[in-house]
């Protein structure tokens, strides 16, 4: 049924059709209103049977989620920047015990400094913790790829992490889809859990591995990773068969045919960037955009195939490895070994900078003049660096560089108002 | 208050009730053939153990109140490592270990998963050691506390953290040596700080039961356990179990060092009802704090070439602050201290 929603709200309704068993909360921007709206539902017995459980932070929201998956229960959480690196430690181990939980990651920055809008430095922390991401481009399809995402988790026992930018998707309206309860029954079979703690065949789950076996575990979960890029492809069209959507799946190619230049993201920006690829596509230009659905495992064959042809790519991204470049990139620099190909990374967005499509046209531009280099921060105040970079090579106690940033813009903002009155 | 019973028939020494003299209801979990073995042998704790002895009488204990229908979760620890060098394991009931300091937590999970199928009968034990509960789980715990989850949750104590070659921990008593608090210096060994404990902060939350024990008095624990089986919702059992190796004390001293530790104050031993004291275990035969001392190496540098009685004093003067707190001593407490003390005086 198409409602006009608030994205929290359409994936809170979408998780509550997946008949969670265990659901964890604690609150952090920007996913509050997920969790809120799922405690909502089960206070008001809409949602049953369901635990719903007010933690006293994101580290036991996880654990009672490995609990509740261990004993056999559809365990489900949602978290955000601070939250997800406080319950890392968990994060792996979930992943380390193959306990299909499935969590929705509301994309936000990372501090220092302190910043509640979205980039995907999130995510990019938990890259390597066994965990599946999807990232969802649109609300719609955040809320399908929950449904799949307990389907994927259960049949691999791995975890799935559904990312979703955080204010951008989270607290948009739109219209969405909403499944009925009966086609999520029909998607979703019950869980069926590998191993369970049970009276009646007691278990030992989470023992002591040393070297004589630890290559051995890692390297099936290396594996289950693996088995899931078969996986969710087949997910993702079963799913269509059912909906008549293209939620999920590996990547998604947009006007890449004939394309020379391809941009490659993830996430929310991908609207931005199609309009703008749209509009440079009318003046003629061969240009197109390939979005990354899954992002770990990563799907190299899937993104080399989607870039055959191409002469550049320019990877945009919202998150990057200080001191190196875009984590994207250096994945895209893989998928496209030995291919003689013109990387551009762009990061853009990060702490919840607007990527406008005025911005990502002018990138355009640079790239087919030849102009744009190999790493871009979008839209960066290089006077305010500069500014910073000044004071500390002259003064020793130059005090924190973040409060000093906000200083300059606040007294060059009053500036520019004194000048225009 | 100990367990009421009619028969109180005590050996010389030791006070332990023989099981030949009760009544087959009244007889020890662990004196029953037919009992769980919840914790097998063949682990691989140290010889002398008190966590590995401590955890086989809680759980059977658990087990038999439960009808078999126990699932466990623990924490990051010896009694974790000890028991499930991959790919053998000690354990007979269903064991979860996840992380460190996140049992409790866990713990929940799993009581929620076995609320939400219906299958209440199935009950959730938590263990840790005191590094896994006073320090890293401390969060987790309170937090599990707070929401009143129907957990029981056991604290093994050996005031350390033993399972990474005898650190500090919150539960480490004053005085101590330990790897981090060396025996150097004008304070010696650990600090004496403001203590750390637990089983009053549980107490704090109101929670249904909270006990403490020592291996010394193993019917004591059981009876505690299984009381606190019959109860739902939080509670926590705290239970003294002396190291050989972090302590510095001899294997064959385990159950003398704990009876010590109970006898001189230093560790009282009582259970809790919705915050509320509700009855203590008296000393029998009130012991100095020295005596306790003076079996362990970790105490050692108050002693040898250059003795601290200063410091012996002031642990003393901690024992006597628990033993007024509790009223530990009553009528029948025979008071060694003073016999010795007379003794002396005669000499």
């Amino acid at each position: 049924m198409l409602r006009q929603i608030e994205g929290s709200r359409a994936v809170a309704e979408t998780v509550a059709l997946c008949r969670p068993e265990v659901v964890c909360a604690y609150p952090i921007s920007p996913q509050t209103h997920i969790i809120e709206a799922v405690g909502a539902m089960v206070k008001a017995g809409t949602l049953a049977p369901c635990e719903f459980i007010n933690v006293e932070s994101e580290f036991a929201a996880m654990s009672v989620s490995i609990g509740a998956s261990a004993a056999g229960a559809r365990a489900y959480t949602a978290t955000a920047s601070q939250g997800l690196l406080f319950m890392l430690e968990a994060v792996y181990n979930a992943s380390g015990l193959g306990l299909p939980i499935v969590m929705t990651l509301a994309n936000r920055a990372i501090g220092a400094p302190i910043n509640i809008w979205n980039d995907h430095s999130d995510a990019m922390a938990a890259r390597d913790s066994g965990w599946i991401q999807l990232f969802a481009e649109t609300n719609q399809e955040a809320a399908d790829l929950h449904v799949q995402a307990f389907r994927l988790a259960e049949e691999l026992s791995v975890p799935v992490m559904v990312c979703m930018d955080g204010f951008i998707l989270t607290h948009a309206v739109e219209g969405v889809d909403l499944m009925s309860q009966d086609q999520v029954d029909s998607f979703l079979p019950p869980y069926e859990p590998r191993q369970v703690l049970d009276p009646d065949d007691p278990v030992s789950i989470g023992a002591m591995v040393g070297p004589e076996a630890f290559e051995e575990v890692r390297y099936l979960a290396h594996l289950r990773q693996l088995d899931a890029l078969a996986l969710i492809p087949s997910i993702a069209a079963s799913f269509a068969g059912l909906t008549g959507r293209d939620s999920g799946g590996l990547v998604h190619p947009y006007r890449t045919d004939d394309a020379e230049v391809i941009v490659v993201a993830l996430g929310s920006v991908l609207g931005t960037i199609k309009d703008a690829v749209d509009t440079r596509r009318a003046r003629g230009e061969r240009i197109g955009v390939l979005g990354i659905t899954t992002f770990r495992p990563f799907p190299r064959e899937a993104v080399r195939d989607a870039l055959a042809g191409v002469s550049r790519v320019v990877v945009v991204e919202k998150a990057f490895s200080l001191g190196g470049e875009g984590v994207v990139l250096t994945d895209v620099v893989m998928a496209l070994a030995g291919r003689d190909v013109v990387l551009h990374n762009v990061i853009a967005g990060l702490g919840g900078r607007p990527i406008t499509q005025a911005a990502i046209e002018a990138l355009l531009e640079r790239a087919g003049t030849g102009d744009l280099g190999r790493l871009t921060f979008l839209d960066l105040d290089e006077s305010a660096v500069s500014r910073e970079r000044s004071r500390i090579a002259a003064a020793r106690r130059t005090g924190p560089s973040a409060e000093n940033v906000l200083y300059d813009r606040a007294t060059q903002g009053s500036r520019v108002a004194q000048e225009q009155s | 208050m100990t367990i009421k019973r009619p028969v109180r028939f005590y050996q010389v020494g030791s006070f332990a009730v023989g099981n030949r003299l009760l009544a087959d209801d009244q007889r020890t979990v662990q004196s029953d053939p037919n009992r769980a073995n919840s914790i097998d042998s063949g682990h691989r704790a140290c010889q002398g153990c008190g966590e590995a002895l401590g955890a086989r009488y809680a759980l059977d204990a658990a087990m038999r109140a439960a009808g078999g229908r126990v699932v466990t979760v623990n924490a990051t620890g010896c009694l974790e490592v000890f028991s499930t060098p991959y790919p053998e394991t000690s354990w007979r009931v269903p064991w979860l270990h996840s992380l460190f300091g996140n049992a409790p937590a866990v713990a929940t999970g799993v009581a929620a998963a076995l609320r939400v199928k219906g299958r209440e009968d199935v009950r959730v034990v938590g263990q840790a050691g005191d590094g896994g509960t006073v320090d890293i789980g401390f969060g987790t715990l309170s937090g599990m506390f707070e929401r009143n989850d129907d957990v029981l949750f056991i604290c093994y104590d050996n005031e350390g953290y033993m399972n990474t070659g005898v650190q500090r921990s919150a539960a480490t008593p004053p005085a101590a040596r330990t790897a981090t608090t060396d025996a150097v210096g004008p304070e010696p060994g650990n600090v004496f700080g403001q203590g750390k404990d637990l089983p009053r902060i549980a107490m704090a939350h109101d929670i249904a039961y909270v006990a403490t024990a020592t291996v010394a008095d193993l019917h004591d624990l059981e009876h505690k356990v299984e009381h606190a089986m019959t109860l739902r919702g939080s509670r926590y059992i705290h239970i003294l179990v002396p190291c050989p190796l972090g302590w510095g004390s001899a294997s064959s001293d385990t159950i003398r060092v704990a009876r010590l530790a109970k006898e001189s104050g230093l560790f009282p031993v009582f259970e809790a009802e919705n915050g509320r004291v509700t009855s203590v275990s008296p000393i029998r035969r009130r012991a100095r704090v020295e005596e306790y001392l003076r079996l362990q190496r970790r105490y050692a540098h108050l002693f040898g070439a250059h003795p601290r009685p200063d410091i012996v004093a002031r642990l003393q003067a901690i024992a006597d602050e628990n033993i007024a707190r509790y009223g530990l001593v009553n009528d029948e407490t025979e008071d060694v201290r003073a016999l010795e003390d007379t003794q002396e005086m005669v000499h």
